[in-house]
């Protein structure tokens, strides 16, 4: 598949009384042609600054890109002008974001605020702009549009807001969309109809998808490949079978172990000890090392490089290392790789 | 855990009354909270959760009915020291950690706003033993007590809310989507935590959320809201084995599982409320299926999901 999109060795940093925030530390990624990406990971990793990053959207005055790569259609969106991304936000990529409530304009009609980049990236009149609007109202699921766009956003439910969200980062067909944690302030049956609702948009305009979430009940719906996030740092990624039926990392280990199943009764959850790790002063080894209970002592000294696993699948984990130990992984885990190991004989 | 704490009757809150654009977000509920238990409450987004929540700890006055916090009035006309006892013994964890953080203030300070107003340390330096241990608590770390809510991921935030709400050691607790913006390993951190002190403090907890799998595990019973009404009210796993109303029915069937090969043939139950057809003047109202199972239906209905409900046992 070809790649859209490059991130090559990204280090962003930003700057506070306290210091030097090392907020990102090395981020590598594609997105492929077409596809959902998930981006997963401990709440602090960096998932939000990373994909604000690619639209040059992180707080001006205190952040840094210090260095690395963002490829996108042979450019270097790390370095481009204000005036080049003004052309590409909104049109080539388009995001929603993490707090649905602030990205609405309380005192503008919805349809204005659809408009408004059809208007400004396509060129288009008035006229055909309102035309397209009430097809793409319509597309995201709002009934009786042409009297609907004339409304303000309190007029709407959360979970319409939400749609109209979707429908203003989808106006310009953009080939990239990034969102973030689009639907976690719903229920799960609006969730469930929005989830139905971008992959069919994702079908029928071909957009690539970067979605954010801590569910891993909704990864599992909508994507094709995940990677996952811990520190400041992709420790894993792979193809959404791989990352659900044969985790490697330590850390994805614990995410998947802590989450309730539908028959958990009184016992504790499993909790990941410790605490996140300070980016004021990021240690010299791997940063989940503390918190690991199958840290070796080249952890604390080094950090890992990411060993394959597969073509589609690599982790940046010392236990991959041919001279390491044979770990079990959680029982929890251990479940998962008993069924991945069944479906792939079954293949045979 | 039969002695009642709360007891929530024929509660009303509208919004914009006498308007075109009135809004019913609760219409006439009546639930009790035991002390010591979790009720859980789920429900379509906008149908009166966090209302109900903001309602009951007198963030609104309600439009009608009453909330008795240990037979006490919680709505009447209160003391100056009445009420800093009400908002020392119910304390909410706010839904928006954007909104709900001062800006200006540093997290140490938010933290402790609490411990100041009532007193809850004797010196500056259990003060900050204090802050230092409730940061602990909710997975941060000492060096975050300086720092400025901006500084902050949202999931950060959102524990800093929770921080700062048990900080007074409240009795009731109404925690809106508390956990919705954190990730797993920290949601189990928090449920953990909240469980362990409902243990140790018998603390009684109203607990609005949107993940079902996470609801069920921490909720002793569970009420379904849809358009400002409950329409159902069970015990947690009589409600996931037995969902009656189809509202319900069909809030579970969306529930998203970690499993991609189930995800990839999920079929999902749609709801239309107009299958109950209900004449003018029609009594629907919740009737008990089995004992506290509540259901909100017409006496026709309630004789269909009776035979159904009995079948299925
Ligand atoms: N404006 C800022 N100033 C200082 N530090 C910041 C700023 N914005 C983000 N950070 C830091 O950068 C790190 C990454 O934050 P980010 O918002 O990307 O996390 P996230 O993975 O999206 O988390 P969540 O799941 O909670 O949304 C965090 O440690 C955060 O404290
Ligand atoms: N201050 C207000 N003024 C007018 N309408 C309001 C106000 N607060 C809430 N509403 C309306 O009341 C209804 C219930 O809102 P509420 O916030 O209680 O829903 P919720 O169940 O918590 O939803 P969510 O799951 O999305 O948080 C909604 O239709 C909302 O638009
Ligand atoms: S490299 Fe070491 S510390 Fe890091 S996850 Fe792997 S085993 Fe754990
Ligand atoms: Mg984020
Ligand atoms: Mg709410």
């Amino acid at each position: 598949m070809k790649k859209l999109l490059e991130v090559k060795d990204l280090h962003i940093s930003f700057h506070t009384f306290a210091g030097e925030v090392q907020a990102i530390r090395g981020v590598d990624f594609d997105l492929h042609e077409g596809e959902t990406l998930a981006i997963v990971g401990e709440s602090g990793s960096g998932k939000s600054v990373t994909t604000k990053s690619i639209m040059r959207l992180l707080p001006q005055g205190n952040s840094e890109i210090k260095s690395g790569e963002i490829l996108f259609n042979g450019e270097n969106l790390a370095t481009a002008s204000e005036k080049k991304m003004q052309k590409i936000r909104g049109k080539d990529i388009s995001m929603i974001f993490q707090d649905p409530m602030t990205s609405l304009n309380p005192t503008m009609t919805i349809g204005k605020q659809i408009m408004e980049p059809l208007i400004k990236h396509r060129n288009l009149g008035k006229k055909e702009a309102t035309e397209r609007t009430i097809k793409l109202l319509d597309l995201v699921g709002i009934p009786k549009p042409e009297t609907r766009l004339k409304q303000y956003p309190h007029q709407f439910s959360g979970g319409m807001r939400q749609r109209v969200v979707i429908a203003i980062a989808l106006a310009c067909a953009p080939k990239v969309l990034i969102a973030d944690e689009p639907t976690t302030a719903l229920d799960v049956t609006i969730q469930g109809q929005i989830l139905d609702l971008m992959k069919d948009l994702q079908k029928k305009i071909e957009t690539s998808i970067i979605f954010i979430t801590h569910d891993l009940g909704v990864v599992a719906n909508v994507a094709d490949r995940v990677a996952v996030m811990y520190g400041g740092k992709i420790v894993e990624v792979g193809t959404v079978d791989e990352i659900f039926y044969n985790p490697q990392h330590p850390y994805t280990w614990g995410l998947i172990s802590s989450m309730p199943s539908l028959d958990s009764q009184d016992e504790e959850l499993f909790v990941i000890p410790g605490t996140p790790p300070d980016l004021l002063h990021p240690p010299k080894g791997d940063a989940f090392a503390p918190r690991n209970p199958y840290a070796m002592k080249i952890d604390k000294e080094e950090q890992p490089p990411m060993f394959k696993v597969s073509d589609t699948h690599y982790a940046a984990t010392w236990l991959l290392h041919p001279d390491a130990p044979k770990v079990e992984p959680p029982l929890a885990v251990q479940e998962r790789q008993a069924k991945f190991h069944a479906s792939i004989k079954g293949d045979k | 855990m039969t002695e009642k704490l709360l007891e929530v009757k024929n509660l009303k809150q509208y919004f914009n009354i006498g308007k075109p654009k009135e809004v019913r977000a609760v219409d006439d509920i009546s639930f009790d909270i035991y002390k010591g238990e979790t009720l859980g409450l789920v429900g379509e987004s906008g149908c009166g959760k966090s209302t109900t929540g903001r309602t009951l700890i007198r963030l609104y006055n309600a439009t009608g009915g009453e909330v008795l916090y240990d037979g006490v009035n919680v709505h009447g006309k209160k003391s100056g020291k009445e009420l800093k006892e009400f908002n020392q013994k119910m304390q909410m964890i706010f839904q928006d950690p954007y909104a709900s953080l001062n800006p200006r203030m540093k997290i140490s300070d938010i933290i402790a706003e609490g411990i100041d107003i009532h007193g809850l340390a004797k010196s500056p330096k259990e003060r900050l033993e204090k802050v230092y241990k409730l940061l602990e608590t909710v997975g941060l770390n000492k060096e975050h007590a300086n720092r400025y809510p901006h500084e902050f991921s949202g999931g950060q935030r959102q524990r800093i809310g929770i921080a700062r709400a048990l900080a007074v050691e409240p009795e009731f607790i109404i925690a809106d989507e508390p956990i919705s913006a954190l990730d797993v390993s920290i949601q189990a951190q928090v449920v953990n935590l909240l469980k362990k002190l409902q243990k140790e403090r018998e603390l009684t907890y109203l607990f609005i959320a949107h993940d079902l799998s996470m609801v069920k595990y921490i909720s002793d019973r569970i009420g379904v809201m849809y358009f400002g009404k409950l329409v159902e009210l069970a015990p947690a796993d009589d409600l996931y084995r037995n969902p009656v109303h189809p509202y319900t029915q069909s809030l579970l069937s969306a529930i998203p599982l970690p499993d991609p090969e189930y995800e990839r043939s999920r079929k999902r139950k749609a709801y239309r409320p107009d299958i109950h057809q209900y004449e003018d003047g029609e009594d629907v109202r919740m009737r008990e299926i089995s004992p506290g199972h509540f259901v909100n239906c017409s006496e026709k209905e309630f004789e269909q999901y009776k035979a159904n409900y009995n079948h299925k046992k």
